[in-house]
């Protein structure tokens, strides 16, 4: 490749919540590449990726085209490594359909990212849960951006964000892009980020429940929403187990 | 059983309870009644330790454990329950879930074995026929889609579960129509009245009392007991108002 890679930097829209630091000192040809995932018309995959607490830094990027009448689904749990930016890119052909189930974990320094753009093609429909849990000072981002061109009519698209900061340090960065040049188009999004539930949190202790056990019961059942679209319920609890696996040790 | 001396609270740096004193006996059920805003629900999140309800003064005691110096769980491990006004809504965790994790808790603490999940089932479907709530309602997340009636009857099924030793019940007859009215009340009876246990219900109204008698009736206004009697009382306050008969 003759043409010299820049390197994005914080000041680009796209990198903004990234880590700088090391932005500056990455690879460029590794930085710029793509994974490439191809979807049949009417085929149904499901992908998965986890970034474990400790791994390196890095940069993953997956593009899926998926065919007419297709499905993608994936599923990431981001716990890893002081910075682990998951970036997806979806082209959904007509009538296809992409489902993402995202957890992100972090503590300590850690800054990890879900970074999502789906482009729609009339009647393709896409649905991204994400769901954070931050603590220490780390912090979890989710940049999701839906475009649906002039001609997509009948296009239905949601997005949600879900953040709880379990300590007072954590962050959460939430944005939400939607470009919608069709009418006939249904797209959601919802973003909201918090504290634990303390009514709830009361309520259990009130049944003898103890902070760190509502605390789990509550974690628990907020990153779930992430993996509610797993048709398959043994794999279903096998995602959360892990995802509740990398939280241990954490403020919990 | 249960003793409250004194108790002053605050609640956003406002005094609410002033010098409230009170006590039940085992085997006593006593009725607090009063207008809004007397201090009635703060009196239940002070007792069950609600983050926010500091105590400045006073003391409370249940069989002689100082109630205020526990965590609100080890609170429930000492055998108080408290049943609230308003049931919380908790999305993704099954009653079932909820009730093993707070039963087991509990017994944990008290240094008991935990109920398997066959023993803890066998608890759950009895106490839930007894509040005739469908068994397949406990299968879903923690009140969530419940009427005002089913999370009264919950709550009632919690308290027959968990088997606490005192309960404080706030206002577990708001939101309930006639026939609910009756079963929460016989579920209360069955439940609650025995030598061994106490319980204070707090109401607005009289209906409840008409199916838990109470020994004795206080009358809570300004952050204190004003008044005190008999099952009598609450007829003459539902009859004349909390004005005239103080």
């Amino acid at each position: 490749m003759s043409q010299a890679l820049a390197l994005p930097t914080t000041r680009d829209e796209e990198w903004r919540y990234a880590d700088g630091d090391w932005l500056a000192s990455a690879d460029p040809v590794e930085l710029a590449h793509w994974h490439e995932h191809e979807v049949a018309p009417g085929e149904i995959e499901r992908g998965f990726a986890v970034a474990e607490p400790g791994e390196g830094s890095k940069v993953d990027r997956l593009r899926v085209h998926v065919g007419a009448g297709g499905r993608y689904e994936h599923f990431v749990i981001n716990a890893g490594g002081l910075y682990v930016r998951c970036e997806l890119d979806v082209v959904l052909d007509e009538g296809a359909h992409f489902e993402l189930g995202g957890v992100i974990l972090g503590g300590g320094e850690a800054r990890a990212e879900i970074v999502t753009r789906v482009v729609h093609a009339p009647a393709s429909s896409s649905s991204q849960v994400v769901r954070a849990v931050q603590w220490g000072r780390s912090t979890g981002n989710f940049l999701g951006r839906i475009e649906i061109p002039r001609d997509s009519q009948g296009v239905d698209a949601a997005q949600n964000f879900k953040a709880i900061l379990l300590e007072a340090g954590a962050t959460a960065n939430a944005k939400p892009e939607l470009e919608i040049y069709a009418d006939d188009v249904k797209a959601a999004h919802g973003a909201a980020i918090g504290a634990l539930d303390e009514t709830a949190a009361f309520y259990m202790a009130s049944r003898g429940i103890g902070p760190d056990a509502a605390r789990k019961l509550l974690v628990r059942a907020f990153i779930a929403d992430a993996f509610a679209a797993v048709a398959l319920e043994e794999l279903r609890e096998d995602l959360l187990e892990q995802a509740l696996h990398y939280l241990e040790g954490a403020a919990l | 059983m249960l003793q409250i001396n004194n108790l002053h609270a605050t609640v956003g740096g406002k005094e609410i309870l002033k010098g409230l004193t009170l006590t039940v006996n085992a085997g006593e059920v006593h009725a607090i009644m009063g207008p809004n805003g007397a201090g009635k629900s703060t009196l239940s999140y002070v007792l069950g330790g609600r983050p926010g309800y500091e105590v400045t003064q006073g003391s409370a005691t249940l069989d002689g454990i100082d109630l205020l110096a526990l965590a609100p769980h080890e609170r429930a491990a000492a055998g108080l329950f408290l049943g609230f006004q308003y049931p919380v809504e908790i999305p993704g965790v099954s009653f079932v879930q909820f009730l093993r994790e707070a039963a087991n808790s509990q017994r944990k603490n008290r240094g008991e074995e935990p109920l398997s999940g066959g023993e803890f089932l066998k608890l759950a479907k009895e106490k839930a026929a007894l509040l005739r709530l469908d068994m397949d309602m406990l299968k879903r997340p923690v009140n969530v889609g419940f009427s005002g009636g089913e999370k009264k009857r919950a709550e009632m099924v919690q308290m027959g579960i968990l088997d606490p030793s005192f309960a404080v019940l706030d206002e577990t007859d708001s939101g309930l129509d006639i026939d609910a009215l009756r079963i929460v009340g016989e579920g209360i009876n069955a439940i609650m009245r025995k030598p061994d246990k106490g319980v204070l219900l707090i109401t607005h109204y009289q209906r409840l009392l008409d199916y838990v008698k109470p020994d004795k009736v206080h009358v809570l206004a300004g952050g204190r007991i004003v008044k005190s009697g008999g099952p009598e009382l609450a007829l003459v306050l539902e009859d004349q108002g909390y004005e005239a008969a103080l």
